[in-house]
């Protein structure tokens, strides 16, 4: 009824392929980045940022990190996690190395470092498909742990064997450490999300993104299409490790403020592959989606008893939680194998003829 | 390698003593003919002939053994599909062979890949140069859309469409990339007879509006003496006749590996 795009007429290509063609979707996705940058930083607690948004926006970079190799290009990784370690041991290597440049600018370079990490680990991608693929891929995240704990180098020689965060500010605010206010840390976290978001998304629609899909869907009839496979498997390779480093990088600058080997390990990068396969396998919506149900749902469960009043033990409580996390992940994947993305965009079709859909 | 323009009626393929061998099975046994531009050449011949390795060979699949293949008065060397592709070798496949998760749109710009040049930096911000390519080369596959009807089906998953439409899109998809010589695999194969008719009036317009010179192998033997200028026939990897339609369907050795020997 109100979800309708009658009456909204293209005249350019430029228009009808934007990524929202429809106006209600517009409005909507703008109505979202008020919430987040300007509702969000105004009126939530510290809690909410901290422990909510921020790992709920890196978990999603991540996530449209590993979409866009395993959803987009087809080649299934087991490395994020590892990947995500590259970036911030770079980081913290980098800002040990150069204290005086700009944080923000460190955490991006660290992408580089893992998407050159990420390139080499993807070369096996070339010879071989699917689940040895998944093999090898494991193979990096194995090796990278031990290189994480192994070359105290990394680490600055710290008795510790972890890398904590120093201060660092930027444009005179302090950003990083322990002083730095959490809804500091949110906006430059917002910010990067955001834009890498939009960066991915121009990928997809691009030349560059129809070639990786073409790899995904159809390899031989790519090639005849004049897509070199090791050109588009590494490029998929390098673009997802980097936005998984940029996201590592700023899970431990942002977010932990300080980290060991063991935040990298593979259940982080199981996690965030679960995040890829409910929110919706070749949907960044997906990516959000699925690092929001992961993510954010425990949380907002756990505090539900309280909230309605019912006394449950803390223990109980998070036996219950497992539980209907675990059957709404089964419920979810039963009814729409395709993710909750997919679920999405059916509602809005759905919608479109509600509440007339035979008129 | 760069190639030579070759004019209309001039010999733009040519194989000669082409074997092909897979282990001890010998698919292509010394065969050869040409290709001339602008004709529309069939390859015929019973399951199991050597035909779609023919087409294999000469987009670049295959490496055949033996054999020097000439095109566009260049030898050619061993190369990767996506060479071919960059010297206007296109093709369709007998088992449809389309990016099943992309959309119509998108796979027939997929067509487009090698025509867009624009790089990793403007394809990021989707801006300025990145965006005018992308809409000039929509532009070109609207043209394409028009052509073979199926501006319809522009938004829909290939995957949920019916075969003889995924078929269309496959040539559309070809069609993109603006081929100088077209390989078609059975491009009616599973058809009805609507859609067969359908098909093969795309497959002359495409021939004389364009001028792209096809090779085309069908098994349904009334559209290739309708549709083709020249006719070669395989048999157990190796030529049998080579020549009109009509001569052709009167030679004894055609008929022969069709119907039978009688004894």
């Amino acid at each position: 009824m109100f979800y309708r795009e009658t009456g909204q007429f293209k005249t350019t290509y430029e228009a009808d392929s934007a990524v929202f063609p429809i106006l209600q979707d517009r409005i909507g996705i703008a109505a979202m980045l008020v919430f987040m940058f300007v509702v969000v930083p105004l009126f939530a607690n510290d809690f909410v940022i901290n422990a909510i948004m921020i790992p709920f926006l890196i978990f999603a970079l991540a996530a449209i990190g590993l979409n866009i190799l395993t959803g987009y290009t087809g080649q299934i990784s087991l490395g994020t996690g590892a990947f995500m370690g590259v970036g911030a041991y770079a980081c913290y290597k980098l800002t040990s190395i150069f204290p005086d440049v700009s944080i923000i600018v460190m955490v991006l370079t660290s992408g580089f470092f893992s998407a050159l990490v990420g390139v080499i680990f993807g070369l096996p991608s070339l010879r071989i498909k699917g689940f040895y693929l998944v093999v090898t891929t494991l193979a990096a995240q194995f090796f990278l742990e031990w290189a994480f704990i192994r070359i105290p180098w990394l680490y600055n020689y710290n008795d510790s064997g972890a890398i904590e965060v120093p201060a660092r500010s930027s444009f005179g605010v302090i950003i990083t450490g322990a002083s730095a206010t959490p809804t500091a840390r949110y906006m430059v976290v917002l910010c990067i999300v955001v834009a890498m978001t939009w960066i991915a998304s121009n990928l997809i629609r691009g030349r560059i993104g129809r070639s990786w899909m073409m790899i995904r869907d159809m390899d031989i009839a790519a090639e005849l299409m004049g897509v070199r496979p090791l050109y588009a498997k590494l490029s998929a390779f390098a673009v997802s490790s980097f936005y998984a480093g940029v996201a590592g990088a700023m899970m431990v600058f942002f977010w932990l403020g300080a980290a060991e080997v063991e935040s990298f390990n593979s259940d982080n990068s199981f996690l965030i592959l679960f995040m890829v396969i409910l929110g919706g396998l070749g949907s960044i919506m997906g990516a959000y989606m699925g690092a929001a149900f992961i993510w954010i749902l425990p949380i907002l469960l756990r505090a539900a008893p309280e909230f309605f009043g019912i006394d449950v033990g803390a223990d109980t409580m998070e036996h219950i939680n497992f539980m209907i996390i675990g059957a709404l992940i089964i419920f979810f994947l039963i009814v729409e194998p395709h993710g909750l993305a997919k679920l999405w965009q059916i509602a809005k079709e759905k919608l479109r003829t509600w509440p007339f859909p035979y008129a | 390698m760069s190639t030579q323009d070759v004019m209309p009626g001039d010999v733009l393929l040519n194989l000669e003593n082409v074997s092909l061998s897979f282990g001890g099975v010998k698919a292509i046994k010394n065969v050869g003919f040409d290709i001339i531009k602008g004709e529309v050449r069939a390859i015929i011949g019973p399951n199991g002939a050597g035909k779609t390795s023919m087409l294999n060979v000469i987009n670049g699949f295959y490496h055949p053994q033996e054999g020097v293949i000439t095109y566009k008065n260049v030898q050619r060397s061993k190369m990767k599909p996506y060479v071919a592709a960059s010297q206007g070798i296109s093709r369709t496949f007998q088992n449809v062979a389309l990016f099943k998760g992309m959309s119509t749109l998108d796979n027939i710009m997929a067509g487009r890949t090698l025509k867009m040049h624009k790089n990793f930096f403007w394809q990021m911000l989707r801006f300025g140069p990145a965006l005018q390519e992308e809409m000039a080369h929509r532009r070109k596959v609207e043209e394409v859309i028009d052509f073979l009807e199926i501006a319809h089906i522009r938004r829909t998953p290939v995957g949920r469409l019916p075969y003889g439409l995924q078929k269309r899109v496959e040539l559309a998809r070809a069609l993109a990339m603006e081929p100088e010589l077209l390989l078609l695999d059975e491009p009616m194969a599973g058809m009805n007879l609507e859609e067969k008719e359908d098909m093969s009036r795309y497959i002359l317009e495409v021939n004389a509006e364009f001028g792209t010179t096809i090779a085309l192998i069908e098994h349904d033997i009334r559209v290739v003496m309708d549709l083709s200028d020249r006719v070669v026939v395989l048999n157990y990897g190796e030529k049998l006749a080579d020549g009109t339609p009509q001569e052709v369907s009167s030679n004894q050795a055609v008929i022969d590996a069709y119907l039978g020997v009688g004894h």
